[in-house]
């Protein structure tokens, strides 16, 4: 898989976190701006299940199996429309927190995802 | 000295008014639980279907992990006194478990040839797994005073 999308989809993650755990330390729900980040993040991790299906189609084969590489590709791309959804329904700080619990979730699995490929050779 | 503000007879709940779990601090938890159940289930399903010979015993426990998550996750989003005493047995089995499987895999480590969820109090999930339970148990106490 493309490393460079690896990284991308992991530093917005990342970014989303900080953001959300900026507004939940203000005492703030995700507001429209922030679902706007989670859409861009939850966009990139799609591109990227994209991509990596392609490859895979394409002959290539991750080092710790396929399966385990296309399981941690759905929860990638699930990871952080999951969390923005669970904040809908709760307009309080805790809303905030839970996508930046999310945001750090998908950066987890995107470092799994790379040693999953087989790091580097990609 | 101030008088109390309230009497201590607590009012009944209304009817359909059930004891929340799953808002304000508990939808952290809520999204934890979810992560953690679906993690541990997939493992669990995936290693006792495709390598079981491996390491058994790493993947039973794996997939015992999974069923306590799931029943705390469901249990956070009923709400209701009756998922709270639910929730508060299975933290306490979970706070079990991690430190139970953790001390095992740390003593016979020959046992375990794969790692479970639980293995080393959780050092593959960032010691969430440790964490989680006394959070769990906390958030669980704190819904008694609050209904």
């Amino acid at each position: 898989m493309i490393d460079a999308l690896t990284v991308t989809v992991g530093v917005t993650a990342l970014v989303l976190a900080a953001w959300c755990g900026f507004a939940a330390y203000r005492d703030e729900p995700t507001k429209d701006w922030h679902f706007i980040g989670m859409a861009v993040v939850s966009l990139l991790a799609l591109v990227q299940l994209v991509v990596a299906v392609v490859q895979l189609a394409g002959g290539a084969k991750p080092d710790d199996g396929t399966a385990i590489f296309l399981a941690y590709l759905i929860g990638a791309a699930a990871c952080v429309p999951a969390a923005g959804f669970l904040s809908l329904s709760e307009r309080t700080r805790w809303g905030s927190v839970t996508v930046a619990a999310g945001g750090v979730v998908l950066a987890v699995l995107e470092v799994r995802l790379y040693d999953i490929w087989g790091g580097g050779h990609g | 000295m101030a008088e109390p503000a309230t009497t201590t007879t607590k009012p009944a709940p209304a009817k359909g008014d059930r004891l929340s779990l799953g808002s304000g601090p508990g939808r952290l938890l809520v999204w934890l639980y979810g992560v953690f159940t679906v993690g541990a289930a997939s493992r669990a399903a995936y290693q006792l279907i495709a390598q079981y010979d491996k390491a058994p015993l790493s993947y039973i426990l794996s997939a015992v992990s999974a069923v306590v998550y799931a029943v705390i996750l469901f249990s956070l989003v009923r709400g209701g006194e009756a998922a709270r005493r639910v929730g508060l047995v299975c933290c306490c089995l979970e706070l079990l478990g991690v430190l139970g499987v953790g001390t095992w895999t740390l003593l016979e480590p020959s046992a375990f040839p794969d790692a479970t969820v639980w293995s080393g109090y959780g050092y593959g999930y960032l010691f969430i797994p440790v964490f989680l339970p006394v959070t769990g148990l906390l958030w669980l106490r704190r819904g008694r005073r609050a209904g």
